[in-house]
């Protein structure tokens, strides 16, 4: 089971994704503000594999029911927080040509 | 865990890091809207990536793995399609679903492993489901608020802050217990409850104008939960999307809180229900200037630098795509028009963005308060549209005033203040707004819609 230092792996990964997090966002221009919100919701709901296992290992029926639920949910984030995002980016137009790529 | 990997969970591991790397660019990516496409595409493959190393590490039972995620599909495909006016009732239920996902994994995870469990592993577990508990609650609660199936207004009581605090208490005071001694199984379903009652506590006196703030702060609470959900179990992807999500939510609330003159601790502990006195008092005869479409079309099509302030009240009056036509006329006829939108205007954070983004406004055009409050002495028209307290003069001057300190967009600065407005009812927050008394404001009354649609005729006629 988990030892002391995997405790301080996962201390160690949460405060430096969380330093990342910090600099990245803060650099988010305000304009994308609501598409940003929305993306990392779905993103968050990476926590449908959590789910997914407890539905796949089947060790006990109430995990099996409770992580369907749980699936069906994150599912439903990933679907729709992706698709609202892509929406929004999508009606953000320039008044300047578009530049070449 | 053991020290040696198996040659499959070495590529499952692999694939998690690549995954954590792609969400990590995809939000990086989100700094400018002409990169944040990408952003979206490093984000699904990420997913993908994340969700197929997760089915090939468990190669089992996937019949019904696969009826869950259709179901989510089939909810989730119409969230994605709803109206852009509704984005934050949307954003604030997927914060519940997210978070009601973290909390029955970790109820499950609670059942299988107790009593068997170490104390370090407990406390985390107990602060995902407490956490996932009152964030999923909560976010219901905000959502309906939102969506006007619950009164906007705030519901407040005597004690009640005493009161949250006691079921607060009661939910960490279960957990120390459970710490302490996990085969008291049958405690965890009551502390799941407290932690849903407090979630909807906590949002019951909480009024409509606040809620980009409240928003912004669920959102960092169901990060937080889904990060302890990674500790619990092991997986270094969900710690890095949860901190990722936490970090985002907390960075909104502080811009979110200090739009609003909040102090962060008041947000931390969702104490922002106060309820705004209404400075209505000591209301002498002030005499206002309202002026017609025809005059107003006048002095639009004779300025140099127009600066709109567009409000909520817009979208409401879905005047959104008649501003369009006024920004297409005036454009034509080489006026400068640009939008100046406070950090709170819509009802999350850059919600107004999205609004006028949808209208065909060309983003470039949208700037933001900090950098436009130094240009209105040189604009000659400020055009109001359904905002007030943004623009309210006395949260600069009057201490008095219930909205004093609270940022705003200068447009009394500006040589000539237009306000649409539908009468001389003090808005939202029952607040008056000396801006409508001053020499060089005009007040244009009617609908937002109407009235912005007869400017846009007067321009179209009045050619040469």
């Amino acid at each position: 089971m988990s030892s002391s230092s995997t405790l301080i792996n996962a201390l160690f990964i949460f405060v430096l994704a969380g330093f990342i997090g910090f600099e990245v966002i803060r650099r988010v221009s305000p304009l994308l503000h609501t598409p940003l919100m929305s993306l990392t919701n779905a993103l968050d709901a990476i926590a449908v594999v959590g789910a997914i296992v407890l539905v796949g290992e089947h060790k006990s029926q109430l995990a099996e029911i409770l992580g369907f639920i749980a699936v069906v949910a994150a599912t439903s984030n990933i679907v729709g927080g992706f698709l609202i995002t892509d929406r929004m980016l999508r009606m953000f137009k320039s008044s300047r040509p578009a530049p070449k790529p | 865990m053991t020290a040696e990997l198996a040659g499959n969970q070495i590529i499952v591991e692999i694939l998690y890091l690549v995954a954590s790397v792609l969400f990590i660019l995809s939000l990086k990516w989100m700094s400018s809207p002409t990169t944040a496409r990408h952003g979206i595409w490093a984000g699904e493959a990420g997913m993908v990536l994340a969700i197929c190393g997760t089915l090939l590490h468990h190669g089992m039972r996937y019949q019904w793995i696969a009826t869950a995620l259709v179901l989510g599909t089939i909810i989730g495909v119409p969230l994605g399609r709803v109206a852009m006016t509704a984005v934050p009732q949307r954003t604030a239920l997927s914060h519940a679903f997210g978070a009601l996902c973290v909390t029955l994994v970790g109820s499950a995870e609670f059942y299988l492993r107790t009593p068997d469990i170490s104390r370090f592993m407990m406390s985390v577990l107990s602060i995902e489901v407490v956490l996932g508990g009152l964030t999923f609650t909560g976010s219901l609660m905000a959502a309906g608020k939102l969506q006007e199936i619950l009164p906007q207004r705030p519901l407040t009581y005597r004690g009640q802050n005493f009161v949250n605090f006691l079921v607060l208490a009661a939910a960490l005071a279960l957990a120390v217990y459970l710490v302490l001694h996990p085969e008291a199984r049958n405690l965890f379903p009551l502390m799941i409850l407290l932690a849903l009652i407090f979630g909807v506590s906590l949002i019951i006196p909480i009024g409509g104008a606040d809620m980009p703030t409240v928003i912004s702060l669920l959102n960092a609470y169901a990060g937080l939960s889904a990060a302890a959900m990674g500790f619990v179990l092991d997986s270094k992807l969900l710690i890095i999307a949860g901190a990722l999500d936490g970090s985002s939510g907390l960075i909104l609330s502080i811009i979110m809180s200090k739009a609003m003159n909040r102090s962060f601790t008041n947000v931390l502990f969702g104490a922002f229900g106060q309820v705004q006195a209404s400075a209505a008092a000591g209301q002498e005869e002030r005499t206002v200037r309202s002026a017609t479409p025809e005059e107003a079309a006048a002095i639009l099509s004779a300025a140099g630098k127009v600066i709109v302030v567009p409000g909520y009240g817009m979208a409401v009056a879905q005047a959104q795509h008649k501003v369009r036509e006024l920004y297409d006329g005036l454009t034509k006829r080489g006026v400068d028009v640009r939008f100046a939108i406070h950090p709170v205007a819509g009802r999350m954070p850059g919600h107004m963005n999205v609004l006028l983004a949808e209208a065909d406004i060309p983003y470039d055009r949208l700037v933001e308060m900090d950098e436009i409050n130094g240009d209105f002495p040189a604009t000659d028209v400020a055009l109001v549209i359904g905002a007030n307290d943004v623009t309210n003069p006395a949260a600069r001057t009057d201490t008095t005033s219930p909205i004093y300190g609270m940022p705003i967009l200068d447009v009394d600065k500006a040589h000539t203040v237009m306000v649409i407005k539908r009468s001389m009812n003090p808005g939202f927050a029952g607040i008056d707004n000396p801006l409508y008394y001053l020499d060089n404001t005009l007040m244009l009354f009617g609908d937002a819609k109407a009235f912005v649609g007869s400017i846009v005729r007067e321009l179209g006629g009045g050619h040469g």
